[in-house]
C-alpha cells in the first residue's frame, strides 16, 4: 500500500520528520540555551528569554580578562593534543598487530583491553593521586598526559583493530610480493584506507581528554596547570556563580570539538560503520 | 623468464591439516598452466607456495635450476593477481599499476612510460586517473593484470582472476587474459575451479582433487584420455555419462543393466588390458556426443544400440540435449560434478536437432563404441592397455 502523494509543504509533515525534529530540539536545547545566554548581560542571565535583550560580549571579555581562561585553553590544548598523538602512535601498531598479524593469545588480550576501557576512572583516582605525589608529578602536564593516554588507549586500539581487520590481506601480500618493506606496507598500503578508523579513534580520544574533569581536578591543583573543565568549574568565588562567564567560556571550549567533528564528519561516520560492518 | 618446477611439494598447515600431498608439476617458459579442481582441493595453497606467501612443508620448488623454497616473495620475481584483485583503494589506476615500480625507485618518467604502456595493452588509457571505486568489475580486473605485467616478472600467478565477473564478461576476459599472457610470454600458473575456463585457456591443464594431482596434460588429451573417473567426470560439459556395467567373458560385449552393447574387435586391440576384466564389473563412460540417436541412415548393426527412457529434452538450436534413464546404475565421481547434474540423474546425450525425442517416450541411441571409456570399478583408474 502506498499513501497518496501529497503536494506542497504538507508532504514534509510526517511521523519521521516530526520525531526527528523533536529529538534534535531535545538534544540541542541546552546547548542553544548556553549559547544564547552567553550573550546576555549580567542582568538578563536569570531570564528565560530566548533572545538576549541587548546582546553583548561582556561575558567573553570577563572570561579572558578576569580569569586566566587563555591559560586553561593552552593547558587543555597541550594535554589533549599530546595525549591524542600518543594514543594514535601506540594504538595504530597495536591495532594492526591485533587485527592483522597471526598471534597467540589475541582473544584474551582483546577482552582484557575491553574490560580496561570500561573500568570507571573514579575507582583508581585515589591510588593514582598517591602515586603521582610520590613520583612528584602533581601539577605537571605529564600527570594528565600519561593517564589520559593509558585510559584512552584500549578503546582506540579496538576501533583501529576493527577497521584494519576489514582490509583484505591480499592488499598487503601484493605489496610484499612487489618488494615493499613492512614499514612501507603499513604506511602506504594499510594506513590510507584505515584513516577513517584513525580519525574516529582520534576524535574520541581528543574529546575525552578535552572534557576530562576528575583527574585534572585531583592531580593539578596549581592554577597554572588547570585545564578548561576544571578552570570553568572554579570560576567565581564562594558567594556567587558567574553564570554568564561560565556560559561564554563553555561556548569557547566547545568550538574545537565542533570544528573537529565538522572537518572529519564523513570519515567518522564511515569509520563507525565500516568498523562494525566489515570487522 | 623462467621455468617453474614442483617436486613432491607438500603443505601441512599449522593446524595439522595436509592441504597438498606432494605434487609434481613443471611449467615451461612461456607456458600457461591451468590448475583446476573443485573448491577446497588446494589450488590456492599451491599457488601461494609458489608465490612464497605460504611456507613449503616438504619437497622442492625450483625456478630454472634455482631452489626457491626459502626465498622471500619479493626475491622470487613473480607477480600475482588475486581473486579479489586487492587494488589499493586510495591510489589511482596509474598509482596502482606504478606502485611496484616506485618501490624500485625507477625514474619518474620511466614509470610514467611503463604505466601508460601497460594501460594501452589493457585498454585502460582513459581510466588512469580514476580510483578503483569508480571502475567496473572488468576494468578493476584489468588494473590487477596491469599491476602484474608492468613489473615484467619471470613468473605470473593468477588465482581465479575472473570468478568475480559476470558470465558474459568472463568469456571475453578469458580470451583477453590468454592473449596478454602470450604477449608477455612468461610462465604462468592460472588457478580456476571452472573446467571450461581451464579447457579454453590452458596450454596444459593440471587437475587436482583433495590435495593430489590427478592428471596433467593438454586440454584435448584430458578430454580424450582421462586417467581416472574423477578427471573423466570433471572435464567436459555436459559431463561424461558413467554407468556400472559388466564385461562379458572374452569382452565381446558390455552389459548395461538389462541391455547389452557389442564391442568391436578393434576395441580389444586398442584396449588390450580389458581382457583381464572379462566377466567382471567395470565402470563404462560415454561422452554425450558419442550417443547419437538412431536414424534412417544409421549403421544396420542393431547390437550397438542402447534404448533410454527420455526424461527431458533441451533444445539448444544446434543440437538437442536429451536426458534419459537406463536401468544401469549411474556412477558419480565425488566432487567432480555440480549438484544440478547429480540431481538430474540419468544420462545425457547430444543428438541432432529435429530428432524425434519426446519426454516420457523412448529413444534409441547408436553407441559409438570406439569412443567408450572403461574404468576399474574399485580404483576408478582408466583401463587403457
Ligand atoms: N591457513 C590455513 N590453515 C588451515 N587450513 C587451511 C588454510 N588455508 C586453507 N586451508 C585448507 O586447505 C584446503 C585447501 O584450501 P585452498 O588451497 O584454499 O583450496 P582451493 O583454492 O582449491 O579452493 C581447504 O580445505 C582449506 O580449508
Ligand atoms: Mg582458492
Amino acid at each position: 500500500m502506498r499513501s497518496p502523494v501529497r503536494k506542497g509543504w504538507h508532504r514534509y509533515i510526517n511521523g519521521i520528520t516530526v520525531a526527528t525534529t523533536l529529538t534534535v530540539l531535545f538534544v540541542t536545547l541546552p546547548i542553544l540555551f548556553m549559547l544564547v545566554s552567553s550573550f546576555k548581560g549580567t542582568a538578563g542571565i536569570g531570564s528565560a528569554a530566548i533572545y538576549p535583550k541587548d546582546p553583548s560580549l561582556i561575558n567573553y571579555n570577563t572570561a579572558f580578562s578576569q580569569y586566566t581562561f587563555a591559560r586553561y585553553i593552552l593547558n587543555s590544548v597541550i594535554v589533549s593534543v599530546t595525549s591524542t598523538a600518543l594514543v594514535l602512535a601506540l594504538a595504530t601498531p597495536a591495532g594492526y598487530a591485533l587485527g592483522r598479524l597471526p598471534m597467540r593469545g589475541k582473544m584474551p588480550l582483546l577482552v582484557a583491553l575491553l574490560m580496561i576501557s570500561v573500568f570507571p576512572a573514579i575507582a583508581v583516582i585515589a591510588p593514582m593521586f598517591l602515586l603521582m605525589r610520590q613520583i612528584g608529578w602533581t601539577n605537571s602536564y605529564q600527570a594528565l598526559v600519561v593517564p589520559y593516554t593509558a585510559f584512552n588507549l584500549p578503546f582506540s586500539i579496538w576501533i583501529i583493530r576493527n577497521y584494519m581487520m576489514g582490509i583484505p590481506k591480499e592488499m598487503e601480500e601484493t605489496a610484499r610480493i612487489d618488494g615493499a618493506s613492512p614499514i612501507r606496507t603499513l604506511v602506504s598500503i594499510i594506513l590510507p584506507p584505515a584513516r577513517p578508523g584513525l580519525f574516529t579513534a582520534g576524535i574520541f580520544t581528543f574529546t575525552a581528554c578535552w572534557t576530562e574533569f576528575l583527574m585534572s581536578l585531583s592531580f593539578n591543583s596549581d592554577n597554572n596547570f588547570r585545564t578548561i573543565p576544571v578552570g570553568i568549574a572554579l570560576f567565581g568565588g564562594q558567594y556567587q556563580i558567574p553564570y554568564g562567564t561560565i556560559f561564554a567560556a563553555s561556548c569557547v571550549a566547545a568550538i574545537p570539538i565542533a570544528i573537529l567533528v565538522f572537518i572529519f564528519r564523513r570519515s567518522v561516520v564511515s569509520g563507525l560503520t565500516a568498523g562494525a560492518v566489515k570487522g | 623468464m623462467s621455468t617453474v618446477e614442483l617436486d613432491q611439494v607438500r603443505k601441512i598447515y599449522p593446524n595439522g591439516y595436509e592441504a597438498v600431498h606432494g605434487i609434481d608439476l613443471d611449467i615451461a617458459e612461456g607456458e600457461l598452466m591451468v590448475l583446476v579442481g573443485p573448491s577446497g582441493c588446494g589450488k590456492t595453497t599451491v599457488l601461494r607456495m609458489i608465490a612464497g606467501l605460504e611456507s613449503i612443508t616438504g619437497g622442492q620448488l625450483r625456478f630454472g635450476d634455482k631452489v626457491v623454497n626459502d626465498l622471500s616473495p619479493k626475491d622470487r620475481d613473480i607477480a600475482m593477481v588475486f581473486q579479489n584483485y586487492a587494488l589499493y583503494p586510495h591510489m589511482t589506476v596509474a598509482g596502482n599499476i606504478g606502485f611496484a615500480l616506485r618501490l624500485r625507485n625507477l625514474p619518474k618518467d620511466e614509470i610514467d612510460r611503463k604505466v601508460k604502456e601497460a594501460g594501452k595493452i589493457l585498454g585502460l588509457t582513459e581510466w588512469l586517473d580514476r580510483k578503483p571505486a569508480q571502475l567496473s568489475g572488468g576494468q578493476r580486473q584489468r588494473v590487477a593484470m596491469g599491476r602484474a605485467i608492468v613489473r615484467n616478472p619471470s613468473v605470473f600467478l593468477m588465482d581465479e582472476p575472473l570468478s568475480n565477473l559476470d558470465a558474459k564478461l568472463r568469456v571475453q576476459m578469458r580470451a583477453q587474459v590468454s592473449q596478454i599472457q602470450r604477449t608477455v610470454g612468461v610462465a604462468t600458473v592460472y588457478v580456476t575451479h571452472d573446467q571450461t575456463e581451464a579447457m579454453t585457456m590452458g596450454d596444459r591443464v593440471a587437475v587436482m582433487r583433495a590435495g593430489r594431482l590427478q592428471q596433467c596434460g593438454p586440454p584435448q588429451h584430458l578430454y580424450d584420455h582421462p586417467d581416472n573417473l574423477f578427471v573423466a567426470a570433471f572435464i567436459g560439459s555436459p559431463a561424461m555419462n558413467l554407468f556400472e556395467a559388466t564385461l562379458t567373458e572374452g569382452c565381446r560385449s558390455v552389459r548395461l543393466g538389462s541391455q547389452e552393447v557389442a564391442l568391436g574387435d578393434e576395441l580389444r586391440v586398442t584396449h588390450p588390458a580389458l581382457a583381464a576384466y572379462g566377466g567382471k564389473k567395470v565402470v563404462v563412460g560415454v561422452r554425450p556426443e558419442s550417443l547419437p540417436a538412431v536414424h534412417d541412415g544409421s549403421p544396420a548393426t542393431a547390437d550397438t544400440r542402447l534404448v533410454g527412457d527420455v526424461t527431458l529434452v533441451e533444445a539448444l538450436g544446434s543440437e538437442l540435449q536429451v536426458h534419459f534413464n537406463i536401468d544401469a546404475k549411474r556412477v558419480y565421481a565425488e566432487e567432480a560434478m555440480d549438484e544440478d547434474e547429480i540431481a538430474a540423474g540419468g544420462g545425457v546425450a547430444r543428438v541432432a536437432p529435429h530428432t524425434a525425442a519426446v519426454a516420457g517416450e523412448r529413444l534409441t541411441f547408436a553407441v559409438d563404441t570406439a569412443a567408450l571409456h572403461f574404468f576399474d570399478a574399485d580404483s576408478g583408474a582408466a583401463i587403457w592397455n
